[in-house]
């Protein structure tokens, strides 16, 4: 699962470019992820200057096809 | 804030504020809807331009220029410096004040303008865009127009909404981070270029005069680069060694979209601009101009789609923006593609043969022929380009 270190965002939108599954949301003052469709791609840690998402484990969870 | 509107534009940055000055120009009724509380603020930008590329739209003014430029430094991984030849000028902005500047003018032109409006989606109906949803002081508003422009940058939400794919890919994202840093020496007329993997891989780093002995400090590496290391530590080692008594005044986070320009800007009551689509120059990472260039196409564009209510002329924005600078960027592209795929020792022994050289033939173009010494595929990809 992933954890937001919301302290170190600065709402770039980096991540929100990337996210191919559009699940990131973004105010002018807080990022959130909406887990039912994140798939874990990772993408949005692998982007963010900041460091701030970490992925607890590495299983890539696959979109339910049912 | 009324309810209906001929163009609605989300985002107040210079391709938003340039595309409502020619909405209103054209005689259109406009609204900008701003997310954060003020015009301008946060600066997500190294904030360098040309004055051939800026003065067409603005008269460069002391008020929003924080240093003027005159040369170019090149710094090789091994610390080589090349200094080419470069006439004609440029500055650093202070984008606070220019945006601020380029919302007024659009202002004056009649455009309403509204800051802390967070618009959450689009309304459509029959695959054609007539609105957006707004939330603005604790009420969720349904705002009509015959025209929304997207100018929302990087996320590009607005255009995800209305079904256009404007995801970025990895090896397209410059993942950037930069500090305005004050007390450090640097020459206030000149901007530093770093090149390599130890600064910045896939990407470079900059180093820009901000007047005072202040400057941008910033860098952007590829996402696709950076999973082990990420911008900001890139940056911060990099303050550590070369300005270690410097102060960080400001600190801040980026994405810039290095890619081609989307195939699809224009969809039946919706147009996209600048970062949101894609119109950054894909090797210098630069978008103000080209996002004002677009602006003024697209806004003169609604202004006309909102008279004569022909959606076809949206193809018109489509076909002016590609003539102008769009072919241009896919060839930057192309040009990119290359550059990315230099090693350090490469860019080393190039700027070891143009340093060689007498002063006044340090341009551009010897740097370039080097390069393609060095790197003879560059020539075919090069020719591909320009003769495809």
């Amino acid at each position: 699962m992933i954890e937001i270190h919301e302290e170190k965002c600065d709402l770039c939108g980096c991540c929100v470019g990337v996210c191919p599954e559009n699940c990131i949301d973004m105010t002018e003052s807080r990022i959130s992820i909406v887990d039912a469709i994140c798939t874990s791609c990772r993408k949005c840690e692998w982007a963010c200057p900041f460091e701030v998402f970490k992925f607890k484990n590495d299983k890539v969870r696959l979109k339910a096809t049912a | 804030m009324k309810d209906s509107y001929d163009v609605i534009i989300v985002g107040g940055g210079p391709a938003g504020t340039t595309a409502a000055r020619h909405a209103a120009m054209g005689g259109a009724k406009v609204l900008v809807l701003e997310k954060d509380r003020e015009i301008g603020v946060p600066v997500r930008c190294g904030e360098a331009v040309d004055h051939e590329g800026l003065a067409p739209f603005i008269q460069p003014d002391k008020k929003f220029i924080a240093s003027e430029i005159r040369s170019f430094k090149l710094i090789a991984p091994d610390g080589t410096v090349v200094k080419p030849n470069i006439e004609g000028l440029g500055y650093v902005l202070d984008r606070k004040v220019f945006d601020y500047e380029l919302a007024r003018i659009a202002a004056d032109e009649g455009a309403e303008i509204v800051t802390k409006a967070y618009v959450d989606g689009v309304e459509k109906r029959d695959g054609t865009v007539t609105g957006v949803t707004v939330q603005y002081q604790g009420n969720r508003l349904k705002l009509r127009s015959k025209i929304v422009i997207g100018a929302d940058g990087v996320e590009s939400r607005v255009g995800r909404w209305a079904g256009i794919d404007t995801t970025v890919s990895m090896h397209d994202m410059e993942s950037a981070a930069q500090v305005t840093a004050a007390n450090i020496d640097v020459e206030q007329d000149t901007c530093c270029f770093y090149f390599g993997e130890r600064y910045a891989p896939g990407g470079y780093l900059w180093v820009f005069p901000k007047g005072n002995k202040t400057a941008n400090v910033g860098l952007a590496v590829a996402a696709d680069r950076s999973k082990q290391k990420h911008a900001l530590k890139f940056l911060e080692e990099f303050m550590e060694e070369m300005y270690p008594n410097a102060a960080v005044l400001t600190k801040l986070a980026g994405g810039v979209p290095c890619a081609e320009t989307l195939e699809k800007i224009t969809m039946p009551g919706l147009m996209l601009v600048g970062d949101a689509a894609h119109q950054v120059n894909p090797v210098s990472g630069g978008g103000i101009i080209s996002g004002m260039i677009a602006g003024k196409i697209a806004g003169s564009v609604a202004a006309e789609v909102a008279r004569s209510n022909d959606m076809n002329l949206l193809g018109r924005y489509e076909k002016e923006w590609r003539d102008s600078l769009g072919i241009r960027h896919h060839r930057y592209y192309g040009i990119k593609k290359v550059i990315y795929k230099f090693r350090d020792s490469e860019l080393n022994s190039i700027a070891a043969e143009i340093s060689k050289l007498p002063e006044k033939d340090q341009t551009l173009g010897a740097l370039f022929k080097q390069a393609v010494v060095k790197h003879p595929l560059l020539i075919l990809d090069v020719m591909k380009l320009f003769f495809a």
